[in-house]
């Protein structure tokens, strides 16, 4: 295994070996040296090493202005099609994917969600149905971030309607550019839409791009979900006064008209609230790198939730008249999620969804109850009925 | 910073919860709290002398163990979370705390106040400030206490004559040596000797019977100087802080102990024939605390770490941690009473043991709401 000065010398060898301002071959170029994800193996962009030595890899290449993969906008990509691929492709699918994943140049999304499956994602109904090497898959998926701009979709597909709904998943890559795929903006409550959905009609699928055995989509499925929840317990540390509490405290130190004791002891209360929860996952990526990861990754998010919508909502209160303004309601495309953007009111009605989206908080509860705290499951009546008999 | 516990301060955690498991039953800390004497000194003697934590902060060179605040916030939570009746915090941190910074670096071999220390790091005294227990770090130089006028042969043995009274002082009914802020020109901090007769202690029925206070009143009372002036002040502070943060940990080890007390309750107790544990009513609750003694952990921990290392932030996270456990403790504590149903509502269950003890420790050394208008100063979120 490489040391950290073995590791920095070779960061510096491609520093020093390629035109920084090429950027496309200088991504392929860090990809071929393994310093793309030094914790992927050898050959797929990595050197085998431990997660925490990409620390020394990303602060060179920043010193030295190198062009980067634009993470943010491949969100998805990185961090649960990523793992998903190494988890459970074949060779032949690693080599194929994440390069060009890794790159940027192909966009992942995810096709989980569906309308009669939200937190009972076990329950989806898109079938996908055997025709010689190909498979056929019809059905309706939403909620999906990018999917106007993907290439590649992380498909999750009824194959076998007549065993348990765990039992009878498989999981896909589906080509977003294949006949059948139509991708349609879903507006939220913001009046923008961040999402999509997609209307899946007879899309033809090859069984190469089938991840995993057949029927071992959940297995499948949660690795991409497990992966979501590592990568946000171990995002990046925001500093203190950022985030959401950032807007709420210029307003209040640069308009003393609007302050009023009420609102006073709410801000501090808040502001604590952020404040301890930032230590607290600044203490999560500690266990991490100490190789003991607890069990907090999964209180980050709840957390995470309601401090938003409570800050938000106070922030709006304390705009005073001004709260009652809107920027702008018009239709459009947003690239991406941007919680802590636009206005007070945007920023509110936003928040509503961080207590939705990638698990309710009260699916997180239950997990916490379950598998944290050993309390009994629930009752769970289509657990053992074949998914075809589950009254819907 | 260091947010976690390091190896020499879980085998320290283990050694004491060992020593609580065999001599502090919850049980017998009720027993207690109904007999005259609710401050358990065989206890304390062991836990002082005997595993060495009287000492913990004193330096090795004054007999003591040379540790810093983030192994007396490991030891308070597991004092915590067997809400044991012994003077720790007051003793051991608290005053000597004070005494540290009274002798300052500069004033080393300071008589009196290392005379005291070396005494306490030994366990052969016990000290305790003399202030309320509901007093806030950063406030003004206590008045209560007056420096009288001298006595015959004073000025030969060093004392000063001290005259008032202190209500709702912790951890001084064990104590033999009593740290008075007294007011003066300028105000100062003595060390007074408790066995004189001219100091009256008046027991206090108190709402934590685990931590009884008491009432003092100094009649022309004895006292040496230790610290006066800028010096008095900033050891006080620097003692109230310690004080706020060790406290802070003792309120996360309630916490704790309340969460996973109830946790096990709810996966016996059956109502409706299926475990009380299995509603979601039930679990979302205890989710949401298990939540929230992350959250105080996070809190507790850098507090702790902040003032081992002399952080240039210890005052916030001071404020932050004091603010945080005291309301997290309190929650833990009365959702512990509330999803034990009945039984936890009873003089003979351990819940109230905690609910008291989380209540009166949300006011010790100021409540959460005196430590968020101390955060508004320090953070710049300005008061209207």
């Amino acid at each position: 295994m490489l040391t950290e000065q073995e590791l920095s010398d070779k960061v510096k060898a491609l520093i020093d070996g390629h035109d920084l301002t090429r950027r496309e071959e200088f991504l392929d170029a860090r990809f071929d040296a393994g310093l793309a994800w030094v914790h992927f193996p050898e050959g797929l962009g990595g050197l085998g090493l431990p997660r925490t030595m990409q620390a020394i890899v990303e602060q060179a290449l920043t010193a030295a202005r190198a062009p980067d993969n634009k993470p943010d906008q491949l969100v998805i990509g990185l961090g649960m099609a990523a793992p998903t691929i190494l988890g459970h492709g074949t060779e032949e699918q690693k080599q194929r994917w994440l390069r060009k994943l890794w790159t940027g140049r192909e966009v992942w999304c995810q096709l989980f969600s569906e309308p009669g499956a939200g937190s009972d994602l076990a329950a989806i109904a898109t079938r996908a149905v055997q025709d010689g090497d190909d498979w056929l898959v019809s059905g309706q998926k939403l909620w999906t971030s990018s999917a106007h701009h993907a290439d590649w979709g992380l498909l999750l597909a009824r194959t076998d309607p007549d065993v348990p709904k765990h039992a009878g998943l498989t999981y896909f890559a589906a080509d977003m550019h294949a006949p059948g795929v139509e991708v349609r903006p879903l507006r939220q409550l913001t009046g923008e839409a961040e999402f999509n959905e997609e209307f899946l009609t007879q899309v033809r699928i090859p069984d190469a791009q089938r991840i995993g055995a057949v029927g071992a989509g959940w297995t499948v499925a949660m690795t991409t979900l497990m992966s979501e929840r590592v990568s946000i317990g171990s995002s990046r540390a925001i500093p203190r006064d950022a985030g959401m509490i950032g807007p709420a405290l210029r307003t209040w130190r640069e308009k003393r008209e609007l302050r009023t004791p009420g609102l006073h002891d709410k801000l501090l209360r808040l502001w604590a609230d952020q404040e301890v929860a930032r230590l607290a996952a600044e203490r999560l990526r500690q266990q991490l790198a100490a190789g003991k990861p607890g069990p907090e990754g999964s209180a980050a998010k709840l957390v995470f939730a309601r401090l938003n919508q409570d800050i938000s909502g106070f922030e709006v209160e304390l705009s005073g008249a001004d709260g009652l303004r809107y920027d702008d309601w018009t239709m459009r495309r947003s690239e991406g999620a941007n919680f802590f953007g636009r206005g007070p009111g945007f920023r509110y009605l936003r928040a509503r969804g961080n207590s939705i989206e990638g698990g309710t908080s009260e699916v997180l509860r239950n997990i916490i109850a379950e598998r944290v705290l050993g309390l009994p499951p629930e009752q769970r009546p289509d657990k053992d009925v074949p998914w075809k008999d589950v009254p819907r | 910073m260091n947010l976690l516990y390091d190896d020499a301060e879980q085998a320290l955690a283990e050694s004491l919860k060992a020593l609580l498991n065999d001599r502090c039953s919850w049980d017998k800390v009720l027993a207690r709290t109904e007999s005259e004497q609710t401050c358990d000194t065989d206890l304390w003697h062991s836990i002082a002398a005997d595993l060495g934590l009287a000492g913990l902060l004193i330096p090795e060179y004054a007999g003591g163990a040379g540790a810093s605040s983030r192994e007396a916030a490991t030891a308070a939570e597991a004092l915590g979370a067997a809400v044991a009746p012994v003077p720790f915090l007051g003793s051991a941190v608290v005053a000597t705390v004070c005494l540290l910074a009274c002798r300052g670096p500069e004033r080393a071999g300071d008589q009196e106040a290392d005379h005291l220390l070396r005494r306490m790091a030994a366990g052969e005294l016990t000290a305790a400030l003399a202030v309320p227990f509901v007093t806030a770090p950063g406030g003004a130089f206590p008045v209560s206490i007056r420096v009288a006028g001298p006595q015959q042969g004073d000025q030969a043995a060093g004392w000063s004559r001290l005259r008032g009274t202190i209500t709702g002082v912790a951890d001084a009914l064990a104590a033999q040596t009593l740290l008075v802020p007294a007011d003066g020109v300028p105000p100062a901090l003595y060390a007074v000797d408790m066995s004189t007769a001219r100091v009256t202690r008046t027991p206090v029925t108190s709402l934590d019977m685990t931590r009884q206070l008491c009432d003092i009143t100094l009649d022309d009372a004895p006292g040496v100087k230790v610290a006066s002036g800028q010096e008095a002040a900033r050891a006080l502070t620097a003692a109230l802080s310690a004080g706020a943060v060790i406290l802070a940990a003792e309120q996360l080890g309630i916490a704790e102990h309340c969460l996973d007390l109830t946790v096990r309750y709810v996966k016996e107790r059956h109502q409706f024939a299926r475990p009380v544990g299995s509603f979601q009513a039930v679990k979302h609750r205890l989710a949401d605390l298990w939540v929230e003694v992350a959250q105080a952990r996070a809190a507790s921990r850098y507090a702790a770490d902040c003032l081992a290392t002399d952080s240039p932030d210890a005052a916030v996270a001071v404020a932050l941690a004091k603010a945080c456990c005291s309301e997290v403790a309190v929650h833990a504590a009365q959702e512990c009473v509330q999803l034990h149903g009945g039984i936890g509502f009873t003089w003979e269950h351990q819940a109230h043991l905690y609910l008291k003890r989380a209540k009166a420790d949300s006011l010790g050394f100021g409540t959460a709401d005196a430590h968020r208008a101390a955060l508004a100063k320090l953070v710049n979120i300005p008061a209207p």
